[in-house]
């Protein structure tokens, strides 16, 4: 089995029940991309699929040889990152590479113009922040610290 | 002696911040152990009976099936749950009664599916009653109050009074959640034993499993912690199957729990049932106050919630009683989940309290500050600080309090009621013995260890605070070595008293240091600490919710929430906030979103997972905010600093479920407050 | 998880062996693996197959190929200016991250969130044919409250499909037997009996697009959503709507709802009971109350027939308002 992570190619045996999410983190070291949940149901093990901010819990590894993977591993010094460094955007951190990731996509579907539920004029306002970044979890409630640590990655 | 800035207060960043933005920040299932092995936990599928056989696919690509039949012996220990695979008793739906252990976790999980297990089930009871014939006083509620207090003569008080209020609040079963699931990796070297474990008290865990199995050597690493709110203070299941697997097998075992487990293993916050009920006068002096609880502990452990205690002192009134009932059910043990007592305990006082205002037709919050205390009102004992009816008026202010029409199901905007609701918060003012060391560094730089825990509080940044200004240093000079059971013993991250415990001990070190010119020094603050007295010791605060409820659909956003707080001295005005806000936020999900579904026939709470027991998500928070007073009490410790970490819980709850009432005329006694419960009582448009 | 063999389907006719089932965005199907909820031998991979074009159709209908992720839909311009409905469902559903992988065949083909289904250790007629139903008695708040069975009372979770069925979308299907096309309103059984079966599709049966046909007036058309949290949760209520008023009558109507029964349910008593009748909001919840005379509610969820009811009268009405404009 092959995966390109972040720019590398690795051959792996794998099983085929193995998620990309385990693939990364029981056999890559790769344990940026964390499991809350393991069902699609908090987001922490988001990753960036071919540039999209995807569920890594929910894929087959085994499906997705072609794809080029990219984790937080891959994002060093991302201005997201440095957002939610200076707005404290996080406390316990376990959700946090996943926020960043499923940040990082969600800044480039605004680039693309595509719309959310909150269908604001503005989609880069609070109401659509929140909104689209409602598929990560943070038990800790860090969410009013990530809006303006999103927005500064933004340029905004 | 140079003198420089004070670093404590200081909204100093994160010092683990650069780490957790990069993925580096290693979690317990996280660290590369050679030839790890998978375990998978499988649970019980019926919550009482007797467990008589496993029966495992001989084909299997299994290592080990553990069940009692075969576990070797452990040693008992205080707490029954972690006497894993010991008997054939089940206790609860969801227990442990046996282990997989495989070379992968796919072949692990798939093989504990199809186990074939061999039970007697019996007759189950799971469901929580006031009336039900085994409810009984517990003779201490945790953590070692008095289960139940008698002051004056309520009944003829409430019978002589001018105006009364009695009613029920319920509250469900709450799951702490942590995004981390609680998750353990052991190996074996000998009679040492490592753990990779999250918890909130790595010397606590090490002491437990050492006595579990018998041995002196046991190291915890605990370097990150993805939450806990409770629910890993001590010592889990899984730490102890991991250790168990890892010893039968002889390979270094991983046991992490998928979320439906930790609906189960590792605690809730258990339903409670209360009645309230307030006797005043005309003019809104409380002449009697009686809050009983009603709460549920598991067949294999009592744990008695302080649900009421928090009335104790909350509010000046001659004639008062509070008491706790317990029933014991078929069902998991509840266990510590962020306030345990005061969350739900104010959620029914400071309801009953709304409810009382109503009656009285007088404004909730002069009603409260009517019946401030000159102190403690049971105990006599005066507080060390108290600036409650600061926070209520300085609140109401910063919030935009005055003006409000106090009459319910008045303000319609579009397609939205709105209304304002407001709460009381308080927490007591705990600290336990810790000891730290301090080394003065060839470099310049200074070594302060403490096996204490950072769950996302911030506490490794504020030890790094409160060191540099113990030692007259600037914090970069300061390196914080936690999250180890080798370092000097420390008391849990819980209880809201880990900056203080711990900073105490701190402080001790760093003095020393300072002041004998030495170049290590370890310091235990034991003597010190238990020297304190315990009663008269709180912070306080209020928070103001804004809600809107749908007018067509009865679904209820929060659109402003404001906590003010005065809890001593801040100790970092950044991780501060970030405290008290999430505990604001946990409040809204309790009082909104959060349940525990129950099925008694199953006996278990049916939505155990993050799809059907809802948290808050990020589009549930809109404006949020927490402010402080700068208040000063050098009588409860060193830093003069009060615990943040769960008075955000505590009153914000009733805050929104009051503002509910106020945006529809609706009282609702049940949480969480949910579209279907208030549906039918909408007004006309 | 069972272990199971993976291959890549070659065409969309290839059909299936028994025991595989099509792999799509698998993020309802490797979930419920996970939950050994679902037990394939065989996983056969559509995700290489050409079937994620989103294409016009004459007079103005769109083909949607099953492989269209449901993010791409609901950003097609196409689809938000001329079914409006559609783009506010897809965007009412699940996460972003669930978006960008879930396809629109997949997303009509999820299976109910009915907890005793998602449990392999409890007993559902729907997972284990025979071996009872615990909602009826047990936890059923969410579920429906039409069409039910004795052997089954569940929901189908999907926002989307309630879109599609108001559309009066069809999906077309090919297998070894040959296409079909067949309504989105009748894609899915009522359960019966034999609550296993979701759908009217035989083993080996693929749906390769779904077509929305022309409805001019679909762009005035809406989804309302409710649900416990407010964002990323599942329908406890939802409603689709299209509508033509003319002078101030109803000429036209599309009405269907979610999370009240074992598909997505085209509202057609209240449709009928609407057309040629005021825009009024009284003639809004006489329609839906047709609708709702057949509902047969449980002890804990019967807060939906007012649920319904108040929100297709005002979604109706701001529809009818919209048109005043």
């Amino acid at each position: 089995m092959r995966l390109t992570v972040n720019g590398t190619e690795h051959v792996l045996d794998l099983d085929p029940r193995t998620t990309l999410l385990d693939a990364l983190r029981e056999h890559l070291g790769l344990t940026g991309a964390k499991k809350g949940c393991d069902h699609g149901q908090c987001g922490a093990c988001t990753v960036l699929l071919d540039g999209r901010r995807v569920n890594s819990c929910l894929l087959l590894a085994i499906a997705h040889q072609d794809s080029h993977v990219t984790t937080i591993e891959g994002l060093d010094g991302h201005p997201v990152q440095r957002g939610f460094l200076e707005h404290d955007g996080f406390q316990c951190g376990y959700c946090t590479p996943g926020q960043i990731c499923s940040a990082v996509g969600m800044l480039d579907e605004v680039d693309r113009g595509w719309p959310s539920a909150a269908a604001d004029d503005d989609p880069l306002s609070d109401a659509e922040i929140r909104e689209r970044m409602s598929g990560n979890l943070c038990r800790c409630g860090a969410y009013p610290h990530m809006v303006p640590a999103i927005r500064q990655a933004a340029g905004r | 002696m140079t003198t420089t800035t004070k670093a404590v207060g200081a909204p100093l960043a994160r010092i683990e911040g650069p780490e957790k933005v990069s993925g580096r920040a290693r979690y317990a299932a996280e660290y590369p152990v050679d030839g790890v092995a998978h375990g998978w936990i499988v649970p019980s599928p019926v919550p009482r009976g007797r467990l008589t056989a496993v029966v495992a696919d001989p084909t299997g690509d299994t290592m080990a099936v553990l069940w009692h039949g075969n576990a070797p012996s452990l040693a008992a220990v205080d707490d029954p749950e972690l006497a894993v695979l010991q008997s054939d008793r089940i206790s609860y739906r969801g227990q442990p009664i046996a282990l997989v252990v495989a070379d992968t976790l796919e072949a692990a999980r798939r093989a504990a599916q199809v186990l074939h297990l061999e039970i007697e089930a019996e007759e189950h009871e799971t469901v929580l009653r006031a009336d039900h014939p085994g409810v009984y006083e517990p003779e201490t509620v945790n953590p070692g109050y008095p289960a139940a207090t008698v002051h004056g003569d309520v009944e003829t008080a409430l019978a002589t009074a001018d105006v009364t209020v009695d009613v029920t609040y319920s509250t469900p079963a709450l799951h702490n959640n942590p995004m981390e699931p609680h998750a353990t990796i052991a190996r074996w070297d000998g009679d040492d034993l490592t753990l990779y474990d999250s918890n909130q008290h790595p010397s606590g865990v090490a002491a437990t499993v050492g006595e579990i199995f018998g041995v002196d050597r046991v190291h915890v690493i605990t370097e990150h912690v993805g939450g806990g709110f409770g629910s890993k203070g001590t010592a889990r299941p899984n730490a102890v199957l991991a250790a168990l697997a890892a010893r039968v097998t002889g390979r270094p075992v991983k046991v992490v729990l998928p979320r439906q487990a930790m609906f189960s293993m590792v605690g809730h916050r258990t339903p409670t049932l209360q009645r309230v009920r307030l006797a005043a006068g005309r003019d809104g002096t409380l002449s009697g106050i009686d809050h009983q609880a009603y709460s549920q502990t598991s067949r294999l452990y009592e744990f008695a919630e302080q649900t009421a205690v928090v009335t104790r002192h909350m509010y000046a009134a001659p004639h008062r009683r509070t008491g706790h009932h317990l029933l014991r059910l078929d069902m998991p043990t509840p266990r510590w989940m962020r306030a345990p007592g005061e969350a739900p305990g104010m959620l029914a006082l400071e309801c009953a309290i709304d409810e009382l205002a109503e009656k009285l037709g007088m404004d909730p919050i002069e009603l409260r500050i009517r019946n401030e205390p000159s102190a403690e009102p049971e105990s006599g004992v005066a507080f060390t600080s108290r600036h409650y009816v600061e926070c209520l008026r300085r609140g109401a202010e910063r919030f935009g309090w005055s003006g409000r029409d106090p009459r319910p199901a008045r303000r319609r905007e579009g397609d939205w009621w709105i209304g304002t609701g407001v709460a009381g918060a308080t927490y007591p003012t705990m600290a336990q013995p810790s000891t730290a060391r301090v080394r003065a560094l060839p470099d310049g730089t200074f070594e302060v260890a403490i096996g204490a825990t950072d769950l996302g509080t911030g506490a490794r940044t504020i030890l790094v605070q409160i060191a540099a200004d113990a030692l007259d240093v600037a914090p970069e000079r300061v390196r914080i070595r936690i999250g180890d059971s080798t370092l000097p013993r420390a008391s849990v991250a819980g209880g809201s008293s880990g900056s203080a415990s711990w900073g105490w001990a701190v402080t001790g070190a760093c003095r020393s240091l300072r002041d004998t010119g030495r170049d290590e020094v370890t310091f235990d603050s034991t003597e010190l600490v238990q020297r304190q007295e315990t009663e008269g010791r709180h912070a306080y605060g209020a928070h103001f919710a804004e809600v809107r409820v749908d007018a067509v659909t009865g679904e209820v956003r929060v659109s402003r929430l404001f906590g003010m707080y005065a809890a001593g001295r801040i100790l970092n005005a950044r991780t501060a906030r970030g405290q008290f806000l999430g505990g604001m936020i946990m409040g809204m999900g309790m009082a909104l979103h959060e349940e525990g579904v129950l099925d008694p026939a199953m006996g278990e709470w049916v939505n155990h997972d993050l799809a059907g027991y809802h948290v808050p998500v990020h589009a549930d928070v809109e404006s949020i905010e927490a402010a402080w007073l700068d208040e000063t009490d050098d009588r409860i410790n060193p830093m003069g600093s009060k615990g943040i970490g769960e008075i955000g819980i505590v009153g914000s709850p009733a805050a929104i479920v009051n503002a509910v009432w106020h945006a529809t005329g609706i009282r609702i006694r049940d949480l969480p407050v949910r579209l279907d419960k208030i549906l039918d009582g909408l007004p006309a448009s | 998880m069972k272990t199971f063999a993976y291959r890549t389907a070659v065409t969309p006719a290839d059909g299936l062996e028994p025991g595989a089932v099509f792999l799509a965005g698998g993020t309802n199907l490797v979930d419920l693996m996970k939950l050994g909820v679902a037990t394939p031998d065989v996983l056969v991979d559509v995700n290489k197959l050409p079937l994620d074009e989103i294409a016009d159709l004459p007079g103005g209908g769109l083909r949607i190929g099953a492989g269209a992720r449901n993010s791409d839909v609901a950003a097609d311009p196409r689809v938000r200016r001329d079914f409006p409905v559609l783009s506010e469902a897809l965007l009412a559903g699940a996460s972003g991250q669930l978006r960008n992988v879930a396809t629109t065949g997949g997303n009509l083909l999820q299976r109910t969130r009915c907890r005793y289904f998602m449990d392999a250790s409890k007993p559902c007629n729907k997972h284990t044919p025979g071996s009872g139903c615990p909602a009826r008695d047990g936890d059923h708040r969410d579920l429906a409250i039409l069409g039910a069975s004795a052997s089954c009372v569940a929901t189908h979770p999907s926002d989307m499909a309630v879109a599609l069925a108001a559309l009066g979308a069809t999906v077309r299907v090919d297998g070894p037997a040959g296409r079909r096309v067949i309504p989105v309103t009748g894609l899915h059984r009522l359960p019966g009996d034999t609550p296993e079966r979701d759908t009217v599709l035989e083993h080996g049966e693929l749906i390769t697009a779904v077509e929305v046909p022309p409805l001019p007036f679909a762009h005035r058309s809406t989804y309302r959503k409710a649900r416990d949290r407010a964002s990323y949760a599942f329908a406890v209520g939802s409603v689709a709507a299209a509508l033509d008023v003319h002078d101030g009558v109803v000429r036209d109507v599309r009405l269907a709802w979610g999370a009240v029964a074992h598909r997505p349910w085209r509202a057609f008593a209240a449709e009928e009971r609407l057309r040629g009748r005021p825009a009024t909001r009284a003639e809004f919840t006489a329609a839906a109350d047709v609708e709702l005379a057949a509902a047969e509610p449980l002890r804990d969820n019967a807060y939906k027939i007012n649920l319904l009811r108040r929100m297709t009268t005002a979604v109706l009405e701001r529809l009818a308002e919209g048109a005043r404009r």
